[in-house]
């Protein structure tokens, strides 16, 4: 009797190799861990140092003030304008985003069939062209005696309204940079729903409006956030837009930080700058990653 | 509204918004084949005088030079790391990785101007002078995170019991990896480095602050529209996008093959 109680001290060649996985994945994760340790980490906590260093100093890790942050609460100071005009600009972003690209997101599930995978190449291409290169086309477009100004004018017309470097056309550029990064969550998301849970609600008589609230949409859900999460954090961070197409017009935050590093020299300040728009994304990303299954939406299990 | 009528709006939305995506690309391309030096629509002398000034310029292809080398270099590092990555992300079940599937989005969702300005930084507090081989490093720290994701992907749809009779029929951890685990990931890893190549290859908020003196395609381009404007700009672009296009007809092709292959 004693030897088949003591059977199961001896483990089976599977929980032995079940015990292995488990430091496997822990192993395969390293280098990641490790690049994100020194590339991703190490920046953070030395613009941290910087925030607490004397203004206009160098001498990061050996001084420690809170003048950089007061002088950034400061209500003389127009940083704050810049942040409400970021988070604005970013709120508008997203509202606008979601109401336009959710019919795309719905016809790359639904409707497109065997075009899906050609249509969706169409709209990740961009992302492989510098946006840089994207905005300035607009440029080109708009621009008096431009392309859309010119074609006016060729056909007898008045000529094309005067929109460049207005905070208008920062928003439309905002649209028009981060439309996949609403896109393609949204489009996971949608495909999520199960089809037949839909057919199940039709045969049922449920009207196409009462689908879509009480079925598609809160299915649908983790993809929608994950899209107005990614594209409200990255117009947050945009520059370019107001720089290249706004001409100024209004100065956003990251534009603000990029100043005091490089005209005015002032990094502790930029610093400080930096750590605040850092806590604001890092803290709404992780709240926001908190309520998602990251196994269900990418392994659609 | 009937199904087939809200089904043609759709696709005439879908279509309005590919051609508003493709027309400032199209405008940039007209914009080169303009002889005069300012640009001015209707096009009144068509010319290829800029292409031909663009391919001719030695600071240019000093330029395009380093963005491939960036772009390489970026390409091998991360498809090595974020292969061991995905693993880590979607096949394996350890303890530390609902934190770890969390936090390798944080780069993602960082904003890179932000994330480029503390690497310079980061940099500078370790006396490490920038140049391209930095940029190499501050561009993987982007799209390592990314390339994981595209390659976890495919990783989801890998079934473990392959590798573990491979085990049991006696091949030995690395007999494993390049006979079963690898030829499985391969059309995942295809696209991760098509992903790789071609984000480092466009990539401006990154390279600004870590190339130091050397400078990339995106770069380049962004002085010239900011001060010193000549119709290499849209040439330049023009070449730079019909060189990812390129890239992605091909690499989108030897990956159909592959997964052909595989399927078979």
């Amino acid at each position: 009797m004693s030897d088949i109680a003591l059977a199961p001290v001896a483990e089976s060649p599977a929980q032995i190799r079940h015990a292995r996985r488990l430091s496997a994945g822990a192993r395969c994760a390293m280098p990641v861990a490790v690049l994100l340790g020194i590339g991703f980490l190490a920046p953070l906590v030395a613009i941290f140092g910087y925030a607490f260093a004397t203004p206009r100093s160098f001498d990061v890790f050996r001084s420690f003030t809170l003048e950089n942050f007061a002088t950034l609460f400061d209500p003389a100071n127009t940083v704050w304008v810049s942040f409400v005009w970021s988070c604005g600009l970013a709120l508008t972003t997203v509202a606008i985003l979601a109401v336009l690209a959710y019919p795309i997101a719905y016809g790359l599930n639904m409707v497109f069939g065997r075009w899906s995978a050609f249509i969706s190449v169409l709209f990740v291409f961009p992302l492989f062209v510098s946006e840089n290169v994207r905005l300035y086309g607009w440029v080109l477009f708009y621009i008096k005696n431009g392309v859309l100004d010119g074609t006016l004018k060729w056909l007898g017309l008045p000529g094309g309204p005067e929109v460049l470097f207005t905070p208008g056309i920062t928003l439309f550029g905002m649209v028009y940079t981060y439309l996949p990064f609403m896109l393609f969550p949204m489009t996971l998301g949608l495909a999520l729903v199960p089809r037949d849970l839909v057919d199940a609600a039709r045969d049922l008589g449920a009207g196409r409006l009462f689908i879509w609230r009480e079925i598609e949409l809160p299915l649908a859900m983790p993809g929608i956030l994950i899209g107005m999460l990614l594209t409200f954090v990255l117009a947050i961070g945009a520059t370019a837009e107001a720089k290249i197409l706004g001409g100024q017009s209004i100065i956003v935050i990251s534009h603000d930080i990029e100043i005091a590093f490089t005209y005015s020299q002032n990094w502790p300040l930029g610093s400080a700058m930096a750590v605040v728009v850092t806590f604001f994304i890092a803290g709404l990303t992780l709240f926001a990653l908190s309520k998602l299954d990251l196994d269900r939406m990418l392994g659609r299990r | 509204m009937t199904g087939k009528r809200m089904s043609a709006l759709i696709w005439i939305w879908t279509l309005f918004v590919v051609v508003a995506i493709y027309l400032p690309i199209l405008c940039g391309a007209l914009a080169s084949f303009n002889k005069s030096r300012y640009f001015g629509f209707p096009i009144k002398v068509y010319s290829t005088e800029w292409w031909a000034k663009t391919v001719d310029s030695i600071e240019i292809g000093m330029i395009v030079k380093t963005s491939i080398s960036v772009a390489l270099l970026v390409t091998l590092f991360s498809v090595v790391i974020a292969t061991f990555g995905a693993l880590a992300f979607a096949r394996y079940d350890w303890k530390g990785r609902r934190l770890y599937q969390k936090l390798i989005l944080l780069p993602i969702f960082f904003p890179q101007p932000v994330l480029g300005l503390a690497m310079l930084l980061g940099f500078n507090a370790v006396g490490i002078q920038t140049s391209w081989m930095t940029a190499v490093f501050a561009h993987m720290v982007w799209i390592v995170p990314v390339v994981t994701l595209v390659i976890a992907i495919q990783v989801y749809g890998f079934d473990p019991s392959l590798e573990e009779a491979a085990f049991d029929l006696g091949c030995s951890r690395l007999q494993v990896f390049r006979e079963v685990t690898l030829p499985l990931l391969w059309p995942g890893i295809w696209s991760g480095m098509l992903f790789a190549f071609l984000l480092s290859w466009s990539n401006f908020p990154l390279s600004l602050y870590t190339t130091g003196a050397d400078s990339t395609i995106p770069e380049w381009l962004y002085a010239k529209m900011v001060a010193g404007y000549t119709p290499m700009v849209p040439a330049l672009g023009t070449m730079a996008t019909l060189g990812a296009a390129a890239l992605l007809l091909t690499g989108g092709l030897v990956g159909m093959l592959v997964r052909r292959r595989a399927a078979a």
